[in-house]
Formats: C-alpha cells, structure tokens, sequence
C-alpha cells in the first residue's frame, strides 16, 4: 500500500519550481495522445495545485480524468462520478460528488477536477514555513475543515443545523439505530459544539471543537505518482 | 528452537530454601511410623511453593519501588528490577555458592512471553497498526536482517584482525550471533516506553517493529543454527534458499495460525451467554492455543498470538458482558505486568553465575558500538525511503528516538541460553555478551531516554476527552478520503479500509458476533453512551458532595453538573442508565475507579432516585413503550430471530410480568379510581416524583387502551396491587436463581388463568428493552409502593370482592396442580389475593431485606437483559 509507485526525486525535494514544470507538461502532454485538453489545462492548474506536485502526478490523474469521462468532452457530469462502483456505496459519496460541482454548474473541467483534489494534498514542510501574507492555499487546515463542513451545510447559510447534522448522522450510522436516538446524539453533538446558543454549528465552532484533531495529517493523502 | 530443554525453573530454584530443606528431612513423618497429627511436607510443596514465592517477592518489590515517586520517575522499573535482581542473586549466591536459578527458555517461551504478547495484540490500537504495518514491516524485516547482517559481519571482521584474542569461531557462528542480538524486544521496549508516552505514531511503530521482527529473528537463528550444526562446508546456494522460503513460511504461517485462532475465539465467544463466569477463559485459552500450536509447527508463536489478539479483539469485546470484559482488561494486565517483573528480576538473578561468564573486553564494547551504530544507520536509511510513501513523515527527532529505542532483552537472552554447547564452542562468550548487551540497553538507554525525549521535545501523547464531534467528524473524514481515492483511482488506505469495513459489516459481524451486538456496535454511538455515563457519574458525585442527592428533587436549582435539564424528554422514562452501564461492554475503557463509583451508585435507595431523574434527563433514545400501547393478545411481530430458549424467556417473565399484568389488565372499573388514588399519593409524599411519573403515564395509558377497546374483558385475578406481587416476584426471581422452580409448570399455570398472558409475557420479553430494571431501582420502587399499599388494599376491597370470590375455588384447584413445596409466582399471587379480604400488614422486612441485597444477586436477569437490549 505503501510502496506502490515511482517517484520523481526532484518533485518530492520541491525544487520543481512553477517555471520549470510548465514546460515539462508540454513535453509529456505531446507525448500522450490527447495532448490538447492537457496542454490547457496543465497551465492552469499549476497555479493552486503547488509547485511541489510532480508532474507525474498530474499527468496520473489527468488520465485518471480522461477514462472517468465517459463523454469524452473534457468535462466530467454527475453520471461520470457515479459511476464509480466504489463511491456508489460511500454514504457520503453524492455529497463528495458535488462538492466537485461549481454552484449552479454540472460539469466540471479538469482545473475544477485538480482544485477540489488539491485540497486533500498534505501540507510539506517547506510551506509551512511559507509567509502568511499570500493567498491562502487550498490544503491549509482551513480550507480542508471548509470543504468538510461545506459537505454538512447544504443550504448554505454557514451553519449545521440540526436536521443538517442528523441527514449526515443517518447517512452515516445507518438504519439499525432509531430516530430518536439519532436525534439524541444530533442533539448533544450540537450541544457540545454550540457556543452562541444558536443551536446550530457555525464553521468558527465546528473548527473550534475540531481543535486537537489532526485535520492536515487526517485529511491528506498522498497522491501517485 | 526453543525445544524443551534445560533445567526447569523450578528445579533451578530448588536452592534457595537450604535451611526449610533440610529440616523437611528431618520431619518425623519419616523417622516415626506412628500417626502423626501435624506432619511437615515441604517437598511436597516444595515447587509450587518456590514460584509462589518468587513471584511474592517480585511484586513485593515493585510496591517498594513505588513507595518512592522520586526514584520511579527517574529510573525505569525494568532497570531497578534487573539490578534487585542482580542483588538477590548476589545474596543466594553468597549463602550457597550455588547459582543454579537462572531463566531458562522453556519458562520463559512458555510462560512469560505469551502473556505479554497475547497483552499487546489484544489492546492493540489496530487502526494505527494496520495504517503504519508497511512501514513496521520495513523495519521489522529489513531493518533485522540488516541488524543481523551487518553486526555479524563487522565482528567477523573484526575478528579476522586479531584484536579479539582466539576464539572457536568461523563466520557462521558471529552470524548466528548476529541473528539472535540484532532483534529489538518486545518486552523491552513496552516497559520502557509505556513510561516515555512518546507519541502514538512512533510508539506503535518501534513497538510493532519488535513484535513483527520475531519471525525474521526465528527464521534467521534457525537456519544459521543448522548451518553451524552442519558445518560451513556444507552449507549450498540451496540451504539458503531453503532458508528465504521457510521465512515466508514461518510468517505467514504463524499470522494464519494466529488469524485462525482469532476467528475460533470470536466464534466461541458468540455462544458463551450462559456461562458468563468462564467467558473470560476463553480469550486466554484460545489465544493460548493459538501459540503453542504454532510453536509446534514450527512458525512464529510470537506473530501468532500477536494476531490472533489483534484480529479477536474487536468481536470478543462486543460479545462478551462488560464484566468479562473488565475481567479480560485486568487479567491481561496482570499477568503482562506480572510476568514482565518476572522476566527482569530473572534476567538480573541470571546474571550471577559465575560458570557463564567469559570476558572479551573487545568483543563485547566492539558489539556494543555495532548493535547501536548499524540500528543507527538502518534506521536514517529506511526512513528515507519510507518518508517518500508516508503521509505523515517521520522527522529526524522521530528517527533519533526510534534508533535509540532499540532496546534488546529477554528474547535474546533465551536464545542465546538455547545455544547449545557442543555446536557453538563461544556459547559462554555469546551468553555474557549478550547479557551485557541486554543490561547495558534496558538499564542505560532505559535510564536516558526519557531525558532524551524530553530534551528532543519529542511529539507526545496527550490524553484527552473523547468528543462527540471529534468521532462524528473523523468519521466523515474518512469517508471524504476514501471517496477521493476513488475518484482519483488510486489504491490507498481508506480505499482498503473501507473495502475491509464492508466486508465486515457483510460477513464477518453476522457470524461472529450476537445479533444485539451487531446492531449496537458503532463507534459513534460508543462515544455517545460514554458521554452519558460520565454525565451521570458526575452526576451523582457531585450529589455525594454535596451530603446527598436532595437537590435532585429539585432539579431547576443551581445545577453546576454538566446534564441538560432543557430538554425534559417525556417519552424516555423507561429506557435506563444502567442499561448503558452493562451495554458498552466495549472499546470504552472506564478504569477501576470509575466502575466503583459506578456500582456505588446502584447500591443504596437514595441514588435510585438520581438514577431516575438522570433517566429522565439524560440524553437517550426515546423508546416507544410497546406493551403498554399495544391492545390484548397482539403479539409484537420483532424479535422472532431472537435465540433466546424457553427457559430464559420464563427467566424474564418473573422480571417484568406484573408491570405488564399491572398496565394492559387494569382495565375494569378500577383503574380510574386507582388511578385517583395514586395520584393522590403522590402529591402527599414529597419523596419519589421519577416513580409517580412513570406510574401515571403507565396508568394513562392503559385507560386510552380501555376506550379503544371498548369491552375488555376484566379478570379479576389481576386485580391487586402491583405493590403486593412486587415483593414476591422479587422473592420468586431469586428463588428461581438458585434453580429450585419448575418454571414450565409456573408458564402453564399462569397460561391457564388468563389467555392472554402468555402473549402479555411474550410482549414483557420484548419490552424488557425498555424497560429500566435496575435491582435497586426495583427494590425502591417496591418499598416505595408498600406505603401506599394500605389506602389501596382497602380500596381494591370494593372495587373487586365480588369478582374474585367466584374467581377462588377454580383457583385453589390450580394451586394443587403445582407441585413440589415451593411456591410460585403465580402461587404467590394467588396468596396476595387472599390477603385481601384479611388485610395484614405488608412484609416490610422482607422488604428491607430485599433492598438491601447486593447488586449482583439478580445477575441472570440482567445479563438477559443485556442480550436483549437493542437500540
């Protein structure tokens, strides 16, 4: 599980600054067959997806979005993801599906595909290091504690209701326990968060309640090569 | 390897009481053929007498140690026992100039080390074992065989130089020697560590580093015993490859071995309901087994056993009782921490005798510097190549604490003593070398890690509350990830995991664990009761401080305990506190001082009524309250699947008939008035509200069933109050424990007066769920009600005379048909009709007496009850 794939020693150092791999993209992508949708879209998504992903990296995935894309339009739909069999049976997995999708969108290109995907990419230690005054990147703490409260919060209004709280609780706990109980434990889940009174879960007290939790080590994983 | 052989313990410590010895000869049970009344047998005794003995003085000495904080902060226990160890050794020594104790490898491959290991997988934390394995694997078998390799070789050539003098010694045998010092021990490093609280990560990867590297270090000394048997001149390209194949063998071998028992002991465990008090022998038994047969096919005991604890765990612990379970987690413990002290004092009482000991200054500093260099190295080289694939790195503090945490101990030792002498000509040189080696580790390195850690500002572990959110949370997360992994198409941990809880939830839960189990094994819901529970501990200590729980009656007064009075919750009277007390009989790990406080608060009258009021307010499922709601004769259709036998269900019937009997048959005239009646009283007596509520609810619903139904027809053989069948039901289900009552004869008696009961008994089984039976709960609510019980004697008089005179004569016949001198529930109940029509003061003793039985008197009900309880 470990030791499947080959790495490219100069991405892990993180010496791949972004001038360099742009260029490299190319090469690959005019080595693959569909170098196009590639080509333009590797510009872009070097941006938010940082210099210290390897360019192996994004071309594995690139063709992973490839043969999800049953349409071939260089855009994934919902029915693309769906079928996925594994996702199909991940409780959570329609609402992991459109976290993929831009408000009001249903298809999404392979930027947007990298964008979501770059938020469970660990932190390296030469970023934390980084200064503070640059734009936040999307796998900081934040943004991975944003994107899993966002999967609770389906109106939108920045807080976890209640009967938000207990649509995931039923999803995710199954159907051998009773409503009420559910209920109970959406309840005092809640309770402990709850600073205001509100009776609801704002994201300022899911990530204070979340504040000893390891979010940067449990919400990453280390993407092939 | 560890073939039987050597002098047993036993023998060896035959020594030590000279002087009891030789008076034993002089007992006159020999020099006298006459009777003797008092006869000194001590070589009778004499074996079991010197281990008991031994181990007296071991856990006497680890008493000591801790009387002083100083001492046990700064020195590591294992250290001070090898150095007590040495001390006494010293003193036999001395007196006797014999030095015949030592530990041998059958003791200790036999008895010492599986408790230990068995101790370790069964609390392993697997999520984290089996997230780190690929990199515990990389250092357990790369990482030893470099161990091995390297040091052998180095001193090989170190020898071919000349500095170490002559020794007998071609390379093969500094192979061997390699092989058997380059392990890192498993009980080494779990008595260091769990002294350090290094954090979590890189415990779990040192310590499952020295579990898994056991098959390398069996496979390795095997073959390079054999090959010194046989000869450096016969050793072919083939012994080796013999050699590479038999460790795979040995391995996987040993984890199937291990994974078979483990399957075996969650199979058993499912089916062990009635015979709760030996369930906890089991798990040792079975793991036990799993060891020894492992060891006599030759394959890794060690990983066998490790597994089959690691693989058992989590179905054992959600099918045995949660007192099983607490007896496992303090019999494991003890036994571990037993035989750890053992091992140790042993190690230093070994260490004197002067028959092993061949000094090579340069052999020995020179293997020193070797073992601690070359962990040294393998470990920055291993890492490198780990930290490329790891999510979590491992940071040069980490490498540095894992090199330094190389600790070797017993398992080298009993190797070493398995040597044999005739085949290794350097025996006495390998055995005080690797004596050094293991005391320079445990004792020096024990000793400085800690500073080590300290100064390293090594990541350590912080014991915190379990949160709610925290677990629901995590649980999302792991969802997200492993739904990412799929769309990125990638095969990762949460993809294997989640690929593993399926098959699980599919398979493996349905056949190896009970039906309860399955339903109410999650880990949210875990954390959920876990709250609660403390919720209600604090609950009632924070009444004990205050001198007693009078304030609960109160409940809107200055309430600083953590429960939440908002949320009354009507509808949850009957579901129980104690029914979370016997239900997470899981992971949840409530220490000793907590399960006092527990039973505490179950034991007297006063506590019931927190109990009660914590019932209330409490959050908990809210249950509907199925018997009472459901007319006459409607069997409930859940349940069928329940594997419950006759007998048990007659078990339940003696615990919850008469509060069905006393909800769904009060339907005649009476229950209005009685109703009245009640209410009165309690609006009199100021002690008891929880109790008057759930009267009144029970009472108002059985009035709606009495307009739905209309007609009802009313038996009056139910008329009485449930304060007078209460005692003798009580009565009735402690007699049954002690197995003196037909309980087929009482069913059918009781079938006989009333259709419907059966179907009414039927629903109580089902409704046992519900229903809060705590046996001081009960036993208050019983004399609670014997002093309403006149008022309502009288009052019962008019309602139901009639009725229940031309009731009689069909029911004395009945009576006859019950044989045997003891007396029935039913029998009782007919009894409690005749009082009557001569009122008698109720049997307030026998009351009192009940009241103050011990918990544990009614056990059979409540492990029943347990089984059934569903969420």
């Amino acid at each position: 599980m470990m030791f499947c794939g080959t790495e490219d020693p100069f991405g892990q150092l993180g010496t791949a600054v972004l001038a360099v791999l742009p260029l490299s993209f190319l090469c690959t992508g005019r080595a693959w067959g569909a170098e196009k949708p590639l080509a333009r879209h590797a510009n872009l998504s070097l941006s938010f997806f940082s210099s210290s992903v390897s360019h192996s990296q994004i071309t594995r995935l690139y063709s992973r979005f490839t043969s999800l894309d049953k349409g071939e339009n260089g855009t994934l739909s919902r029915e693309d993801f769906q079928r996925i069999p594994e996702l199909a049976i991940n409780p959570l997995g329609d609402r992991i599906i459109n976290a993929f999708f831009p408000e009001g969108e249903d298809q999404v290109n392979f930027r947007g595909f990298m964008r979501t995907l770059a938020h469970f990419r660990p932190i390296e230690d030469n970023e934390k290091s980084k200064d503070q005054n640059g734009p936040e990147p999307l796998n900081s703490r934040s943004n991975k504690l944003h994107f899993a409260f966002r999967l609770y919060d389906l109106d939108k209004d920045d807080k976890i209701s209640r009967d938000e709280l207990l649509q995931v609780l039923r999803m995710m706990v199954g159907v051998n326990i009773s409503d009420e109980q559910l209920g109970s434990i959406a309840d005092r889940t809640i309770q402990e968060a709850d600073q205001d009174g509100d009776s609801a879960i704002s994201f300022a007290e899911f990530v204070k309640v979340l504040e000893k939790v390891d979010v940067e080590q449990k919400m990453s994983i280390r993407f092939l090569h | 390897m560890r073939q039987v052989s050597g002098v047993a313990l036993l023998l060896g410590l035959m020594a030590l009481p000279a002087a009891l010895g030789q008076r034993s000869s002089e007992s006159p049970k020999y020099s006298n053929q006459s009777f003797a009344i008092v006869s000194f047998k001590w070589d009778h005794v004499k074996e079991p007498y010197i281990i008991a003995l031994w181990i007296l003085v071991a856990s006497l000495a680890k008493i000591v140690f801790h009387l002083s904080h100083k001492v046990t902060r700064v020195v590591p226990e294992s250290a001070l026992l090898i150095v007590l160890g040495l001390f006494l050794g010293g003193i036999v020594w001395a007196a006797d100039h014999i030095a015949s104790f030592s530990l041998t490898p059958t003791v200790f491959f036999f008895y010492l080390l599986p408790p230990i290991v068995l101790d370790a997988g069964y609390f392993m934390p697997n999520r984290l074992f089996f997230g780190n394995l690929g990199s515990i694997l990389l250092y357990a078998v790369i990482g030893t065989v470099w161990n091995a390799a390297t040091t052998g070789l180095s001193l090989y050539g170190v020898y071919l130089t000349g500095i170490m003098g002559q020794l007998h010694s071609g390379l093969l045998d500094f192979l061997l020697f390699g092989s058997l010092i380059a392990a890192v021990d498993p009980v080494a490093v779990l008595a260091v560590f769990e002294e350090v609280h290094v954090n979590e990560v890189l415990f779990i990867i040192v310590f499952g580093e020295s579990l898994l590297n056991d098959a390398v270090t069996v496979v390795l000394y095997n073959v390079f015993d054999s090959f010194v048997a046989i000869g450096a001149a016969n050793v072919t390209g083939i012994e080796c490859l013999k050699g590479i194949v038999s460790f795979f063998v040995v391995s996987l071998g040993g984890t199937l071995v291990g994974i078979f028992f483990a399957f075996l002991l969650s199979l058993v465990s499912r089916f062990t309901k009635h015979v709760r008090i030996i369930e906890p022998g089991f798990v040792f038994i079975i793991s036990y087994l799993s060891y020894l047969t492992a060891e006599m096919l030759s394959l890794s005991a060690i990983l066998a056993i490790t597994f089959c604890g690691i693989c058992c765990q989590k179905y054992v612990k959600a099918n045995i009782s949660e007192q099983s379970s607490t007896t496992v987690r303090y019999t494991m413990k003890m036994m571990a921490s037993g035989a750890e002290t053992i091992i140790f004092m042993f190690l230093g009482i070994s260490a004197v005798d002067p028959d092993i000991w061949t000094w090579n200054t340069a052999f020995i500093l020179l293997t020193l510097v070797f073992i601690s260099v070359y962990r040294v190295i393998g470990v920055i080289i291993q890492t490198w190549i780990l930290n490329r694939y790891r999510t979590v790195q491992l940071e040069i503090i980490d490498q540095v604490v894992m090199s330094y945490g190389g600790l070797r101990g017993a398992v080298a030792f009993a190797l070493v003593a398995l040597l044999d002498k005739d085949k290794v000509k350097d025996r006495n040189l390998f055995v005080s070398t690797t004596i050094i080696v293991v005391f320079f580790t445990v004792i020096f390195q024990g000793l400085t890690i800690k500073p080590l850690v300290q100064w390293l500002k090594v990541k350590k572990t912080e014991h915190r509350e379990p949160k709610l959110n925290e677990k629901l949370h995590g649980r999302a997360f792991d969802h997200i990830l492993s739904a990412i992994e799929d769309i990125s198409g990638q095969i990762g941990h949460h993809y294997l995991r989640d690929k593993w809880s399926n098959f699980d939830r599919k398979f493996l839960r349905k056949i190896l664990m009970r039906r309860s189990a399955q339903k109410s094994r999650d880990q949210i819901l875990n954390v959920f009761h876990e709250l609660n529970l403390k919720d209600a501990i604090s609950y009632v200590a924070e009444g004990e401080r205050r001198g007693s729980l009078a304030f609960i009656r109160s409940p809107s007064t200055d309430n600083t305990v953590n429960v939440d009075f908002s949320t009354p919750l009507p509808g949850t009277v009957e579901s129980s506190v104690s029914y979370l007390l016997r239900e997470k009989a899981g992971p949840v790990c409530l220490d000793m001082q907590a399960l006092e406080q527990r039973r505490k608060s179950i034991r007297d009258t006063e506590d019931t009524l927190a109990h009660h009021t914590l019932q209330q307010y409490l959050y908990k499922p809210r249950q509907e309250r199925n018997s009472s709601v459901i007319p006459n004769g409607n069997i409930p259709s859940e349940n069928p699947v329940q594997d419950f036998t006759l007998k048990e269900k007659d078990l339940e019937f003696s615990e919850s008939e008469e509060n069905n009997d006393y909800e769904t048959l009060h339907l005649g005239k009476g229950v209005n008035f009685l109703a009245n009646v009640t209410k009165q009283n309690f609006t009199d007596t100021p002690a008891g509200d929880m109790d008057h509520d759930v009267e009144m609810t029970e009472y108002s619903s059985s009035d709606d069933q009495l307009n739905q139904n209309g007609n009802v027809s009313v038996n009056p053989l139910h008329f009485f109050p449930s304060c007078l069948q209460m005692p003798w039901t009580q009565n009735y289900s402690s007699l049954e424990n002690r197995g003196n009552i037909s309980l087929s004869a009482v069913s059918e008696y009781i079938a006989s007066c009333d259709p419907n009961v059966p179907d009414l008994f039927w629903e109580s089984g089902t409704d046992m769920n519900n229903k809060e039976t705590v046996n001081s709960g009960y036993c208050s609510e019983v004399s609670f009600k014997s002093e309403n019980s006149q008022e309502e004697n009288t009052l019962l008089m008019f309602e139901g005379l009639e009725d229940s005179y031309i009731k009689e004569p069909q029911e004395k016949k009945m009576l006859l048909d019950i044989e045997g001198n003891y007396r029935s529930a039913a029998a009782r109940r007919v009894q409690s009709r005749r009082s009557f029509h001569r009122p008698k003061p109720l049997h307030h003793p026998k009351l009192q007496k009940l009241a103050s039985l011990p918990a544990s008197c009614h056990v059979p009900p409540h492990s029943l009850e347990q089984e059934e309880t569903q969420l």
